[in-house]
């Protein structure tokens, strides 16, 4: 079986205007929203706070529920509902009130609004102010630290003109991913980071085999050839192996998206936007952005 | 053929896979569940170390108090705050005899005398408070561990984490709420009697009389969960406190049926005992536990024995608890919990059968895909797979390394991930004998040209793993494990085993087309 036949020739570079376009869209959109929202929907391990899910031999009802919770003065609660209705993830910001004494106080309202159903509290996290602010500070840390090993260590292959290329894509993907979550009205959570920092080693991969063609072509075809054509011709070399891996590992995410469970979820979401926006990045981010530069300097790397 | 090569290489591999299947075998001993899939508690507590500082503060400050009276120095009060320690005097008299008994103090460092104010103030050097600090955090660790030892926890975790934290972590737990409760309770006993000399009700609105001070008795109604307060007053000073305790247990009042705590003190405390309750017959002497007042039975004549009972409309259970925390002893400082991660177990349950119906139909599919994709190369690639698969099970075995619902993931990212090589390695074949190369080549240029680059894409990854390993908390760190190392295991299956079976392949007489 062959998806992508050989000798196919599709103009990347030509539309490169048109994708850098359709990025920024993307981006805008994201970091709009996450203005209007008072910056990135931070989950429990950053913002701090409560987070019960609970289930009951009974389908909740939602409305009921929320009241209940409006009877405590926990009308800003959030609720989420899971698979089949019985089980409920409750989500409680930050207060000067103990955790435990929040959690108290929901079981208690929540067995007094429902005295009829079975609750199994099936998950609790609490995170106080100051453990959130620190995994906060090491998120950025490790974000940071893994942009600049990425940096370093394409530079040491291809040279820092090349990198800046691949670390550009990189901080594409991570800003459509985090701009996606926003959009979705999902959380960043500890996960999730770790989520993102899988996708920087995911999508830098697939840059540097591209940029592996681009090099070897560099050396065989002629000197003629226009910079433009020759990363054409290289995108369109790796491009059956670009889809194929992006493939393969895009329906195992897939498969742990659907079938892993809510607990897996945002992770496996987040995975799945890094994946099609790390393989997108490389076609049409990483390499054009090569023709950004004056095109002598970027001939002359050997 | 390569007929050497082959000789040895076979025997490696089946050595390798071989080891790999000893150390996984039986698989349900060999490798640790996370908490997030065995169900469990993992806290982060924070010890508030300034406050068994200030705690020591006002030990100093009873004690100096003592020292001037038995030394007839006239003062007007000795007060602490914080780390700081100060002396009222009436005038500047009795300023040097002061001065002398501090002298005998050595953490104390002088700050001065106040004309004005009269006062005379002293604050701990730094070195005393990080010891102070230091020995705080330390016996609170002794305390919570041997409290979660009586308690009896399989594998618990107990760990001081940087300055002021420890880390708790209880798999399998049944009821995390108790546990909870067990390990944050200070457990500060304390007798105090109760001031009968002045009237509570104008205490309550605000004359409470110097040396005296307003304790609640709390209760909880069991069937509506209401709470009662009742005020007591109470003389401010502790005259015996949990620190004398030998023992503590459960026992049942027969007559109500009724289960209490009984404690005995050892020597000195027993000695304290029967002093005080000698010289206050008639009186009434209050037991309180972290400032809650349980009750305050009247002591009726002297008792020698170094027993006393602590009731309070106890279960069973809570006695039992309450009897734990008494016998491991008080907190040297209250403890604050600043991260709860608590897991059912029926959720991780969930998590597993989950988790692993994700690596299996992940898995199918690509082998599934790689299969009508490449034919029987897509067979070798698969049969790569497995192997890495085994691989990665028996190197977490080894490393006795524990499997988290992240680590679950990062297997099934793996599989999606360890057929990258094989795809380039198989493209770059198709690529050269589409130049019309012959198989034999075709082979040995693909697996070549495509190493370097197997190298660079694997090799950022691990990276990213590694950053990932430093940061992470413990699901997530059981992501980053699983991913090095299911990379590292596909460097060894997609370049090597595959080469090996494409060799084999090739050394088959007569086959002129290379399925791929």
């Amino acid at each position: 079986m062959e998806w992508i036949k050989p000798g196919t020739k599709i103009d990347f570079v030509g539309k490169l205007y048109y994708c850098l376009a359709l990025s920024g869209l993307v981006i805008l959109a994201g970091t709009i929203s996450m203005i209007l929202k008072g910056g990135p929907n931070y989950g429990v391990d950053f913002s701090g706070g409560l987070l019960v899910q609970l289930r009951s031999d009974k389908v909740v009802p939602l409305n009921q529920l929320r009241d209940s919770l409006s009877k405590i003065g926990w009308a800003k609660a959030q609720i989420q509902e899971f698979g089949d209705g019985h089980e409920v993830l409750i989500r409680a910001p930050q207060s000067s009130e103990a955790p435990e004494e929040l959690k108290n106080r929901l079981i208690q309202a929540i067995h007094k609004s429902f005295p009829q159903n079975n609750w199994e509290e099936r998950r609790t996290e609490t995170v106080g102010p100051q453990v959130s602010k620190e995994l906060q500070k090491e998120a950025i840390i490790a974000l940071v630290l893994s942009f600049a090993a990425m940096y370093g260590y394409v530079t040491y292959r291809f040279g820092w003109l090349w990198a800046s290329g691949g670390i550009l894509a990189l901080i594409h993907d991570v800003w459509v991913t985090v701009a996606f979550f926003s959009l979705a009205n999902k959380e960043i959570t500890l996960p999730v980071v770790a989520a993102l920092l899988t996708i920087i080693g995911y999508s830098i991969n697939d840059t540097i085999v591209l940029f592996d063609r681009v090099r070897e072509n560099l050396k065989k075809l002629s000197k003629n050839t226009e910079l433009a054509t020759l990363i054409n011709i290289s995108v369109n070399e790796t491009l059956s192996r670009t889809i194929l891996t992006s493939f393969t590992v895009f329906i195992t995410v897939l498969a742990l998206f659907f079938l892993g469970g809510e607990v897996i979820h945002d992770f496996a979401f987040a995975l799945i936007i890094g994946v099609i926006s790390g393989t997108y990045s490389t076609i049409y981010i990483a390499s054009p952005i090569l023709l950004l530069w004056p095109a002598k300097r970027t001939r002359k790397k050997k | 053929m390569k007929k050497d090569i082959i000789r040895w290489k076979i025997p490696l591999i089946i050595l390798i896979v071989g080891a790999a299947l000893f150390y996984s075998f039986p698989l349900k001993d060999k490798i640790k569940l996370g908490l997030d899939l065995r169900g469990g508690v993992h806290l982060a507590l924070e010890v508030e170390a300034d406050k068994a500082v200030s705690s020591a503060v006002k030990k100093y400050a009873s004690e100096i108090r003592e020292l001037m009276n038995k030394k007839e120095i006239d003062y007007d009060s000795v007060a602490s705050r914080d780390s700081t320690l100060i002396i009222k005097l009436f005038d500047d008299k009795a300023l040097s005899a002061a001065k002398d008994i501090m002298a005998e103090y050595a953490i104390f460092q002088a700050q001065g005398w106040n004309k004005d104010t009269r006062e005379l103030a002293f604050s701990l050097k730094e070195a005393a408070i990080t010891e102070i600090e230091g020995n705080a955090i330390d016996q609170a660790l002794e305390t919570i561990r041997s409290r979660i030892d009586q308690f009896g926890v399989a594998e618990p975790s107990i760990q001081r984490e940087g300055n002021n934290r420890i880390i708790v972590q209880l798999p399998g737990i049944e009821d995390p709420e108790r546990a909870m409760k067990l390990i944050g309770k200070t457990a500060l006993l304390e007798f105090k009697l109760v001031d009968e000399e002045h009237n509570i009700q104008e205490a309550r609105e605000g004359k409470i009389p110097p040396g005296s001070e307003i304790l609640y008795e709390k209760k909880v109604d069991k069937e509506t969960g209401e709470i009662t307060k009742t005020p007591y007053l109470l003389k401010k000073e502790a005259l015996l406190t949990g620190d004398f305790l030998t023992d503590a247990h459960i026992s049942i009042d027969t007559q109500y049926n009724e289960p209490y705590v009984s404690i005995s003190f050892n020597k000195a405390g027993s000695k304290i005992f029967a002093r005080i309750t000698e010289q206050n017959v008639g009186k009434r002497l209050a037991i309180i536990l972290d400032n809650n007042v349980y009750s305050d039975p009247v002591i009726r004549e002297k008792i020698p024995s170094g027993k006393a009972q602590i009731t309070g409309n106890f279960t069973e259970e809570e006695a039992r608890d309450l009897a734990i925390v008494l016998r491991a002893g008080a907190l040297p400082a209250p403890i604050k919990v600043q991260e709860n991660r608590t897991v059912g177990p029926s959720l991780g349950q969930d998590s597993i059968s989950k988790g692993f119906k994700s690596v299996i139909i992940g898995g199918l599919l690509v082998v599934v895909f790689m299969v009508v994709y490449y034919r029987v190369s897509g067979l070798v690639a698969n049969i790569a797979l497995l192997l890495n698969i085994i691989l990665l099970g028996g190197v977490l075995a080894y490393f006795r390394a524990t499997l988290t619902l992240p680590g679950i993931a990062g297997i099934i990212l793996t599989i999606g991930m360890a057929v990258d090589a094989n795809i380039l390695i198989f493209e770059r074949i198709r690529e050269e004998l589409r130049q019309g190369r012959p198989a034999r080549v075709a082979i040995e240029n693909g697996f070549a040209k495509a190493f370097l680059t197997i190298l660079d894409a694997n090799l950022t990854t691990i990276i990213a793993a590694i950053i990932l390993f430093q940061y992470g908390t413990g699901p997530v760190k059981g992501f980053a494990i699983t991913l090095t190392i299911g990379i590292l295991a596909s460097m060894f299956t997609a370049i090597f085993v595959c080469r090996v079976i494409f060799d084999l392949r090739l050394a088959r007489k007569g086959m002129k087309k290379l399925s791929i």
